[in-house]
């Protein structure tokens, strides 16, 4: 039944061979889970009035991001943000947090005047990426049974035969980044008389 | 999998992320927004890495490269943050127009 309705909508162009949407797999499921999970976190991230607790969601949406990764097979990239993004990054926004003094206890101050613009111009944001997705990409169907997409052999592989270049310009760029903010937060660098 | 899960999760994260951008007065807090909307992006390059099961795998190593990339962003952010804490002793960015036109 759901396959004809949908056999029926679609157009003549579109690829056939793509299955139904109501014949969920248990892929979909798990993604579906994930995601509400991370959407939900991230929503609490950046409606939440106490800026330590929004620094925590923000651990679990990315949290949650490394699951999706899981599951669409990129096991390489879902580790290396667990490392990165919750280990260090985080770690580094709190820190910024703490020592900037930002109270711990909740703030009803915590949003410009510009909060009803921003919700209008997000959900206009989300519509129109929607609209075009939907429109672009209904059939458009990702075989996961392939399997070693993602793993560390292939991925490292890649990283050290192709892309090499760009990996060896990213570390230079890491290291004017390390450098640029050493440069910034010494006291006794810069100009003299300044402070 | 239809490619519609990951990229329709990855505009929510977007707008999510948009939204904290423009709403946010703390400065960390924005940078976390702009975190968020990073990750959204990360999604939607593995997700179309793994539909179009490319050879070279590059999404899933701009992927990589992206997420480093942020990690010196907040870096250097922060640096900056606390520069202009020391100096104004403020992290909001409503007290930052200086260089605005005069209200």
């Amino acid at each position: 039944m759901g396959s004809t309705l949908i056999a029926e909508v679609a157009p003549s162009g579109g690829p056939a061979d793509a299955p139904s949407y109501l014949d969920v797999t248990g892929n979909e499921v798990v993604f579906v889970l994930i995601a509400v999970i991370t959407l939900g976190a991230a929503l609490l991230c950046v409606t939440s009035s106490n800026v330590v607790r929004a620094a925590l969601w923000l651990v679990v949406s990315l949290g949650g991001l490394a699951g999706l990764y899981l599951v669409l097979t990129a096991e390489l990239v879902a580790i290396v943000q667990i490392l990165i993004y919750v280990g260090a990054v985080v770690v580094l926004l709190l820190f910024g947090l703490m020592v900037t003094k930002a109270p711990i206890g909740a703030q009803p101050a915590l949003n410009t005047r510009n909060r009803p613009v921003a919700i209008v111009v997000a959900i206009a944001t989300f519509g129109l990426l929607v609209a075009a997705l939907v429109d672009a990409f209904r059939f458009a169907y990702v075989d996961l049974d392939v399997g070693g997409q993602g793993s560390a052999e292939t991925i490292g592989g890649a990283l050290f035969g192709s892309w090499v270049l760009a990996f060896e310009v990213l570390s230079v760029l890491l290291l004017a980044a390390l450098i640029g903010a050493i440069a910034l937060t010494r006291r006794d660098v810069g100009a003299k008389g300044h402070r | 999998m239809h490619l519609l899960y990951p990229l329709l999760v990855s505009a929510g994260l977007f707008a999510i992320g948009l939204y904290g951008l423009l709403a946010r007065r703390n400065l960390v807090l924005v940078l976390m927004s702009v975190e968020l909307m990073l990750g959204a992006v990360s999604l939607n390059l593995v997700a179309f890495d793994v539909w179009l099961a490319d050879v070279l795998r590059s999404g899933q190593v701009l992927t990589l490269m992206v997420i480093a990339i942020a990690a010196a962003e907040v870096g250097l952010g922060l640096a900056i943050v606390l520069q202009l804490f020391g100096q104004r002793a403020t992290s909001a960015i409503d007290d930052l127009d200086t260089l605005s036109e005069p209200r």
